[in-house]
Parts: structure tokens; C-alpha cells; sequence
């Protein structure tokens, strides 16, 4: 341990000082470290916890002139949660998120897996770095921009995508704006948007797989694609079950930025998540408590995915922290 | 060594599915550039299909840089991502560093402190009132402060501190230099790859900045490059037709989208292998 220390010149313990005044000294020759995290904690105490403080007014009536602290206590206390769950959004939200998150879930893992696993199947060097690096690029694109991308291809008046529709004689559809068709956007661009990006993990999963069992696969005669099948992926197994895990602790969130920008008045009812529908109801239309219920009751649920998932994941023994 | 049929096979369609994996990401990226590029009448009666756009007009552009709130919503956006990102880096930095030192008294507890952002938070509302409370609405500042560090990057710092010898720090201090001298001039030049990695990280998410700006900012001079963009590009998603000559072409509204992607696709390729290193080493241990 003593190594560890920051003055060079703390003595080794002598016997005869006192275990507080001990940790007294020890603190005081680490007291440049503290004055470096002090900034970072204070960004911390105020962004991060004192919101956590803040979220009381889910319990208060609140109202913007007697702040967080005067506002008068609801009552009965949960008040402003019973007027949620009983209200006809509850259940639209609740199946809006878990559907969005479960499909992106659902369709989005096999494709990076897969892409991946070409990539390391690659033997022509220069077009695997060409290829990776085109693919990694969407992910660095913002919501916005894959919007515009979007109404390029898909918008009902001058999508590419309608215009082919038309010319091949069918009539345009408003895959933008139309209930039947906006989840399936919405999962479509997650996916091309990460491709590649989620491609890195596994990639670099296959890169730490043990070289001398495909050389003895190959003195048995397996092909390429049995060593695909036999090596590689249950080499990446508890990369993927892992990520699995991590993904099912987050699966009340269906991506904010990602559906506020793309969605529209018309698709409300298969696209608004709990997230999007806080912030209109709480800071659109200044329900504060109201919205404050509903994310404290989103949060809760999400630490307990979150920490259940993480369990879970140690269980494989891979645990994130 | 004489390659199989399956061999032969078998990389023949890998070559082939990848590059078309290539081709479906930058596909839709061309073709965005081209329409905005190709004067509106040709996109028009084209019906369809322009990769290679036939005539050249940078008049959407022009445009775009002289009629329209773009220019200052460019303004607001480099000064947030400039300003923002060197505050994250200081910030991030003088967190991880001394999360990095195994001595420290009561380092678990600021670890936990960072990471328990990551589980659970206030959630929107709360944030909200506190920013106001603050007086940060309607300020750059409000999307420069809340976000001023984020708990993953401080941990991809600490974990690349965490990997420096230590005999270096001995031989530092031996040698007189306090805390402060050796984050700055030892431990900052040794860890410029993963700063840049980690400044990266911060730079895209200033140049990308949506969320905080609609939550806090109502000052219309004062909205970044995605909202303004997102409003060009909701404008034809109302059933307007016939009011043509009023709303954004579409020529106009891909003009704006390349100029907000634009220096993102042209710093990427110099800083790509940066991000993958970066990425897998907060992966790697969390």
C-alpha cells in the first residue's frame, strides 16, 4: 500500500499515533487530489444530485412561485401517480416503450453479430479498414441529420422511395407519418445508424480468441464455415449474452432524441414513449409534478432492470463493475 | 497454399456483403449531397433517382447562408462545442485522475458517486427546475453545464491512468514536482490519445446538441444547428402543398443537412481509429 501514497515523505505508521489522527495525515498528503476532484464533485452535487433531491416535488403540488421547497405536500401522497396509472396514456406509454425497446432489442442484435463476423472473415485488409470505417460513420450522425436523411428517402411527397412506388404504379405512403409503418423506421435507422459501431465489441471478442484452436480445426479439416459455427461464435458467447443483459437493463428507454425528432402528431399513439410524453405533458404544458411522478416512477423501474441485469450478468461471470 | 472451393467461395461473398454494408452507409449520404446540389426544377422532373447529379448549383447553399437563422445557429453550435468541450476535458480530467491513485481515502465513495449517475436520475423535471433555478435558461450555458461531465468518459480516463507506471509518479515527486506539476506536465502529454479519444466523444455530442437545447433554451437566437435544421426539415412534413415558394425546397432542406454533417464526415476518418481504441477501453473495464 505504501507505494500507493502521494507524499513521498509520509513515514512508515509509527505505533504509537492514533488510527484517526493516522487517516488524518493520510488525508492531508492526498490533499492536492481533493482539490482536483472538487470541481467534478461539484458538477456532481448540483447537475446530478440535487435533481435526485429535486424529484420531492413528485410528492408536492408544485407550483413555480413557492419553488421546490414551499410548495405544499400533495395529498393524498400519491396523488400525481394514481392520476397516471389511471389515466388512458399509462398503458399506451408503457406498451409504446416496451414494444420500441423490445423490437430494437429484438432485431438489432443479430445484424452487428453478423457484421462482425464478416469482418473477421475478411482476408483483404484494405477493404475490411475501407469497410469499417464507412460503417462506424452513421453512428457519429445526429437524430436530426438521419431525419433529413429519412424524408429524403421516405417522405410522401418527394421520397425517393415514393417516387419509385409511383412510377412502378402504386400510390405513395406516408411511411413518416403513418402508424403502420413508423416503428419499423424507427428500429430500420437504429440499425443502420449502429451497425457497424456495434460491431467493434464482438470484433474485438473474436480478435481475443485462442489462434491455436482454428490451426487445429483446420489439421481436423473443418471448413470456414464450421469454425464460424464450432470457434468463433461460441467464442463470443458471453460477449453476446452480456450485452444482451445490459440491453434488457435499459429497455425503459426507447430513445429519446431519436423519437422526439422523428416523430410527429400523427403517430403519437404508436410512437410516444414515457420519455417523450414527460417532457410535453411536465414542461410543455408546466404539469410539473405530474411529470416529475412519471419519471421518478420510469427511473425506479430502470435502477432495478439496471442492478437485476448486473446480477444476472455476474451470474455469467461478467460482471460491469 | 492452394485455397479450397469453399475457400474461394466463402471470400468471394464476404467481399460482397461487405461492400455492400459499405455501400448502404454511404448510399444514402450521397445521395443527400446530390439533391442538394441539383438545381430543385431538375429534382423535380427527374422523378427519381440523382447519385450523380447531371447540373451543379450551389444556390440551395448561398441560400441557405444569407436568408435563413443557419449561420447563427452555426455560430451558437462551434462556441458550444469549442467552449463546451475544453470545460469537459479539464472537468474530466481532474476527476479520473485522482480516482486513478489506489490511495486515495474515500475513493470507492467518489467512484460511487460518479457511478450511480449511470443507474438512476431525477429525471427530466427536477433537472429542469434546477437549471432554472440557476438562471440558466436561455443561455449557452445551460447546454454547456448540465452535461459537463459524463461518468463513462471519467471512467475510460481513469481506466488509461490507472494503466500508467507508477514509477513514474515516484520519480516525479522524488525529483520535487507536486500533484498539480505532474497531472500537467507528466500524466496530460502521456495520456493524449485517450484525451483526444474522450475530447472526441465530448465534440461530437456539443456538434449534435438537440435535447438540452429544446428543454432549455427559448431564445430563438440562440438555438444550435439541429433545432434549426429539424424545424427546416419538419416544414414539408405538413401537408402544404400549395404554399411552394413559402417553405424550404428540398434542395435546401439537404443543403442544411450537409452542412451540419459535413464536419463531422471530415474530421471522422483522421480521429475513427482513436474512437474504436477509446471505445474498448471503457468497455473493457468499466
Amino acid at each position: 500500500m505504501e507505494r500507493h501514497l502521494a507524499g513521498s515523505s509520509l513515514p512508515l505508521a509509527r505505533p504509537r499515533e492514533s488510527k484517526t489522527r493516522l487517516l488524518g495525515r493520510r488525508v492531508w498528503s492526498f490533499r492536492a487530489f481533493y482539490l482536483m476532484l472538487l470541481p467534478g464533485v461539484l458538477y456532481y452535487l448540483i447537475f446530478r444530485y440535487l435533481p435526485m433531491y429535486g424529484v420531492v416535488i413528485a410528492f408536492k403540488d408544485f407550483s413555480m412561485l413557492d419553488g421546490i421547497l414551499g410548495s405544499p405536500w400533495a395529498d393524498p401522497w400519491h396523488k400525481h401517480f394514481t392520476a397516471f396509472f389511471q389515466s388512458p396514456y399509462f398503458s399506451q406509454l408503457m406498451v409504446n416503450t416496451l414494444l420500441i425497446s423490445v423490437y430494437k432489442l429484438v432485431f438489432g442484435t443479430v445484424p452487428p453479430i453478423l457484421m462482425a463476423l464478416l469482418l473477421n472473415e475478411c482476408r483483404v485488409k484494405w477493404f475490411k479498414t475501407i469497410v469499417q470505417t464507412l460503417t462506424y460513420m452513421p453512428h457519429f450522425l445526429s437524430w436530426v441529420i438521419i431525419y433529413g436523411i429519412l424524408i429524403a428517402f421516405f417522405s410522401q411527397s418527394s421520397g425517393l422511395v415514393n417516387r419509385w412506388i409511383e412510377e412502378l404504379g402504386g400510390s405513395s405512403i406516408g411511411f413518416l407519418t403513418s402508424v403502420d409503418y413508423f416503428r419499423s423506421i424507427l428500429v430500420g435507422s437504429e440499425i443502420w445508424k449502429d451497425l457497424g459501431w456495434g460491431a467493434i465489441i464482438y470484433l474485438a471478442a473474436m480478435a481475443s480468441i485462442d489462434p491455436t484452436l482454428y490451426e487445429a480445426a483446420k489439421v481436423d479439416g473443418a471448413g470456414r464455415l464450421r469454425m464460424i459455427w464450432h470457434i468463433t461464435l461460441p467464442g463470443i458467447r458471453s460477449v453476446i449474452i452480456l450485452l444482451l443483459i445490459l440491453k434488457l437493463g435499459h429497455i425503459m428507454d426507447a430513445g429519446f432524441d431519436q423519437i422526439y425528432i422523428l416523430y410527429n402528431i400523427q403517430v403519437y399513439q404508436v410512437a410516444d414513449i414515457l420519455d417523450t410524453w414527460v417532457f410535453r405533458t411536465g414542461l410543455q404544458q408546466l404539469n410539473f409534478s405530474l411529470g416529475a411522478a412519471v419519471g421518478l416512477f420510469k427511473s425506479l423501474i430502470g435502477l432495478v432492470l439496471v442492478l437485476g441485469s448486473n446480477h444476472l450478468s455476474k451470474k455469467w461471470g461478467e460482471g460491469i463493475w | 497454399m492452394v485455397k479450397s472451393l469453399e475457400d474461394r467461395l466463402m471470400n468471394a461473398a464476404v467481399l460482397l456483403i461487405l461492400g455492400l454494408a459499405g455501400a448502404a452507409a454511404v448510399f444514402p449520404l450521397m445521395y443527400v449531397v446530390s439533391v442538394s446540389v441539383t438545381p430543385f426544377s431538375e429534382v423535380l422532373k427527374n422523378g427519381g433517382f440523382i447519385l450523380i447529379p447531371r447540373s451543379f448549383t450551389f444556390s440551395a447553399y448561398t441560400q441557405l447562408f444569407t436568408e435563413s437563422a443557419i449561420p447563427r445557429a452555426f455560430a451558437v453550435t462551434v462556441f458550444i462545442t469549442v467552449v463546451g468541450t475544453l470545460i469537459n476535458l479539464v472537468l474530466t480530467a481532474l476527476m479520473a485522475y485522482p480516482l486513478s491513485r489506489k490511495g486515495l481515502p474515500g475513493r470507492s465513495f467518489f467512484l460511487l458517486m460518479v457511478v450511480f449517475t449511470m443507474l438512476f436520475s431525477g429525471g427530466i423535471i427536477p433537472t429542469y427546475l434546477i437549471v432554472k433555478a440557476l438562471g440558466l435558461v436561455d443561455s449557452v450555458w445551460s447546454m454547456i453545464l448540465p452535461n459537463a461531465v459524463w461518468s463513462f468518459n471519467v471512467l475510460i480516463m481513469k481506466s488509461f491512468y490507472e494503466s500508467l507506471p507508477e514509477e513514474l509518479f515516484e520519480s516525479a515527486r522524488m525529483d520535487g514536482a507536486r500533484e498539480f506539476r505532474i497531472l500537467l506536465q507528466l500524466v496530460v502529454p502521456l495520456s493524449i490519445p485517450s484525451m483526444l479519444t474522450v475530447g472526441l466523444f465530448y465534440m461530437v455530442g456539443h456538434w449534435n446538441e438537440f435535447f438540452q437545447a429544446v428543454m432549455y433554451v427559448t431564445d430563438r437566437s440562440l438555438f444550435p444547428l439541429q433545432v434549426i435544421i429539424r424545424e427546416l426539415l419538419m416544414m414539408t412534413q405538413q401537408p402544404l402543398e400549395n404554399a411552394e415558394n413559402m417553405l424550404p425546397t428540398e434542395t435546401m432542406q439537404m443543403a442544411s443537412v450537409v452542412t451540419a454533417s459535413l464536419p463531422i464526415i471530415l474530421v471522422y476518418p483522421f480521429i475513427q481509429k482513436h474512437f474504436t481504441k477509446g471505445m474498448l477501453l471503457g468497455s473493457v473495464k468499466g
